[in-house]
């Protein structure tokens, strides 16, 4: 799960973190009555969205006036903000922040991420912070400093000194970012995040450190125990079918193809959108039904899958390996009848009692072309979705 | 001869009365594998599925002196479980559960390899030495004793490699789902040296996926250390690039982690890849000349 930039430097602020005074709104009039609330000649507007790229898209301003931040947030409240990180949809935008203007000298970047390889949360820090980041770390990866912190110690003062010094930060400067580095390592601790990132850290034109922007990502394992992050859960931000499918626990993401898929287990839900572009298809979705693959279940996969006008027909690709081939047979028969399907709908059993689930499909009169192996159900969804492209 | 588990492994179960415990331990007794009890705290003394409870871990490696615990406790509770498990002097952990929290890994991670403990999960289908002995909830009956050692990182499609190998009659000599989590207890490297230490594997099928580097630094350490056949499968060629927030994943992994960079240093490595998961056992046949 995400954060908006105002609710992880809500958190920043909470753990004693250097961010600007902030209001987040939702209406016109409250933007301009935050600015003059902040006081101040200058403010950053910033419409918030999971999505980077913001600046680049018009998302941010530098504005003059309480008025303008009025007429920035009305320009942007209720509209799709599309930057080179979001589809092209675009994300909407439900809150502005309004915030008071920092004097930048130089932005520095700094981020942390659970590493797989080192299975390490690893601390990133560079001196090319602002934009491009990745560019820094794919020609110049020199130019990004890491600090790797032991699961058993946690993160220690002389990390932050090592980081700080290595910046060409002055000794003040390396007491506040030792700082700065101990309180996120903490939050990243105590919040269960997988990815923080502050770009830009700025140095104000005081020399003093300041976090410009926010992005905190939360592993999802974690959730149920952290019932403060689940209450800024915003699910506008969210695909609405992809979050209508996780309510039956369905993992679900829409592509731009043609042939729906309806598979038990990620890896071979993968595995069956490759296949199928492999044999000149185009896959419409990836959808994991779990191990259970009840009727319940198969049916509201259905009803999502061909939520999606394009999908043309329908691939049901399962591999019964405790549960029974004929009872999930009887599943997508029961599903089929339920949802109206009006689609070809090409289905693969395997595993065990697969012989009677194939038996069953074939005996219920159904619009449902049973496959003898997972190439045969390839070929044959192609087909039926009108050829290879 | 196989790795990690044969008929002589002594196992235990960790939620051993739930639903997920008695179901797969059941099935794990009617598939000939030497269960000798399970732990399930506050119902030490009792008797289930014929074998006896015990309250700790400790308890229970005392008296039964197991070699291997597989653990079916839900997933905020697995790191305590992990951790006890470690702590008791068993020598080899198998994590079935999905959803642990990625720092609760991170800590018992660390902890067994302190202590010298192997762990294969979590989120994975667990390990089967064909004929002698299964920890975890893969379909018994798709395996056929023999000469291929598979691991993936994926449970179905473990199963598939499984039914190909079966089908062409080559048979497994074991098979390790090592999970799909960010932070896996043995990665693929862990299981191919044992794999290519193994007389009785005399060819290798490694499944994997997008995401992270894992099959990168596997394909390495192929091309220096594994001199027995060996065939790859990735899935995730038409995944899309993951919808992130921000940029720290990007900068950590070097813009690594699609399918085709994983497809191509598995072949420099001097790995037969198949792009279709159906060519599983004809990519072994082809290569092995069976």
């Amino acid at each position: 799960m995400n954060l908006h930039e105002y609710q992880a430097k809500q958190l920043f602020a909470e753990y004693g973190l250097p961010v600007s005074t902030g209001i987040a709104v939702d209406n016109g009039p409250d933007a301009k009555a935050a600015a003059e609330k902040i006081g101040g000649d200058k403010w950053v507007v910033k419409a918030q969205v999971h999505a980077g790229g913001r600046g680049k898209a018009g998302g941010v301003r530098l504005v003059d006036s309480p008025a303008e931040a009025q007429s920035f947030a009305e320009e942007w409240l209720g509209k799709n903000l599309v930057t080179y990180q979001t589809d092209a949809n675009g994300q909407p935008v439900s809150k502005i922040l309004v915030e008071s203007c920092t004097d930048i000298a130089q932005e520095l970047y700094l981020g942390a991420v659970v590493d797989r390889a080192t299975r390490r949360v690893v601390f990133m820090a560079s001196t090319e912070g602002g934009v491009e980041i990745e560019k820094v770390a794919e020609e110049t990866p020199e130019k990004i400093l890491k600090a790797i912190i032991d699961p058993m110690t946690g993160a220690q003062p002389f990390q932050g000194r090592d980081l700080a010094f290595r910046l060409g930060l002055n000794i003040d400067q390396v007491k506040q970012f030792t700082k700065l580095f101990l309180g996120l390592a903490k939050l990243f601790e105590d919040f269960d995040l997988a990815l923080l990132e502050i770009n830009p850290l700025v140095i104000t034109d005081q020399g003093n450190l300041h976090c410009l922007d926010g992005k905190i990502n939360i592993d999802s394992n974690a959730m149920y125990r952290q019932p403060k992050l689940k209450e800024m859960h915003d699910p506008s931000q969210e695909d609405a079918r992809e979050a209508h499918a996780a309510e039956w626990e369905l993992n679900y993401v829409a592509l731009d193809g043609n042939i729906g898929c309806m598979v038990n287990g990620a890896g071979l839900a993968m595995g069956t959108m490759d296949i199928v572009q492999l044999h000149g298809g185009s896959p419409a979705n990836f959808l994991d039904v779990g191990g259970g693959a009840t009727k319940e279940r198969v049916t509201e996969a259905f009803k999502i899958i061909l939520s999606d006008t394009n999908v043309k027909a329908v691939l049901v690709n399962i591999f019964g390996g405790i549960v029974r081939c004929d009872l999930i047979a009887e599943g997508i028969i029961g599903a089929v009848h339920e949802v109206g399907v009006e689609v070809p709908v090409v289905v693969r059993l395997e595993g065990n009692n697969a012989e009677l689930g194939r038996q069953v499909l074939s005996d219920s009169g159904l619009n449902i072309i049973a496959a003898t192996s997972l190439t045969d159900a390839a070929e044959k969804v192609v087909a039926a979705a009108g050829g290879a492209q | 001869m196989s790795i990690l588990i044969d008929k002589n492994t002594k196992v235990i179960c960790q939620g051993f009365t739930g639903a997920q415990g008695t179901f797969h331990s059941e099935q794990a007794i009617e598939y000939g594998t030497q269960m000798v009890g399970g732990v399930t705290p506050g119902k030490g003394g009792q008797t289930h599925l014929g074998l006896p409870v015990f309250n700790t871990v400790a308890e229970a490696y005392a008296a039964t002196q197991a070699d291997a615990s597989v653990i079916y406790v839900p997933a905020p509770f697995c790191k305590d479980s992990i951790l006890e498990a470690a702590e008791s002097g068993i020598k080899l952990i198998v994590c079935i559960t999905e959803g642990i929290p990625t720092l609760d890994m991170l800590v018992a991670k660390e902890r067994c390899d302190q202590l010298g403990v192997r762990l294969i999960g979590p989120n994975c289908p667990g390990v089967i030495t064909p004929g002698e002995c299964k920890i975890g909830i893969m379909p018994g009956h798709i395996h056929l004793p023999g000469k291929v050692g598979i691991v993936s990182r994926s449970g179905t499609l473990t199963y598939e490699a499984v039914k190909q190998t079966t089908d062409y009659g080559f048979g497994q000599s074991s098979c390790v789902g090592i999970g799909g989590d960010p932070i896996p207890g043995s990665n693929f490297i862990d299981i191919l040296a044992m794999f290519q230490a193994d007389p009785k594997t005399e060819a290798i099928v490694m499944i994997g996926e997008i995401g992270g580097t894992a099959e990168e630094e596997a394909a390495a350490y192929i091309k220096a250390n594994v001199t027995k056949p060996v065939v790859a499968y990735i899935a995730g060629v038409t995944a899309p690039p993951g919808k992130r927030m921000g940029h720290a994943g990007a900068i950590i992994s070097g813009g690594k982690g699609t399918a085709d960079d994983k497809f191509a240093a598995l072949q420099d490595a001097g790995v037969k890849t198949v792009r279709s998961l159906a060519e599983i056992g004809n990519g072994l046949k082809e290569l092995t000349g069976w």
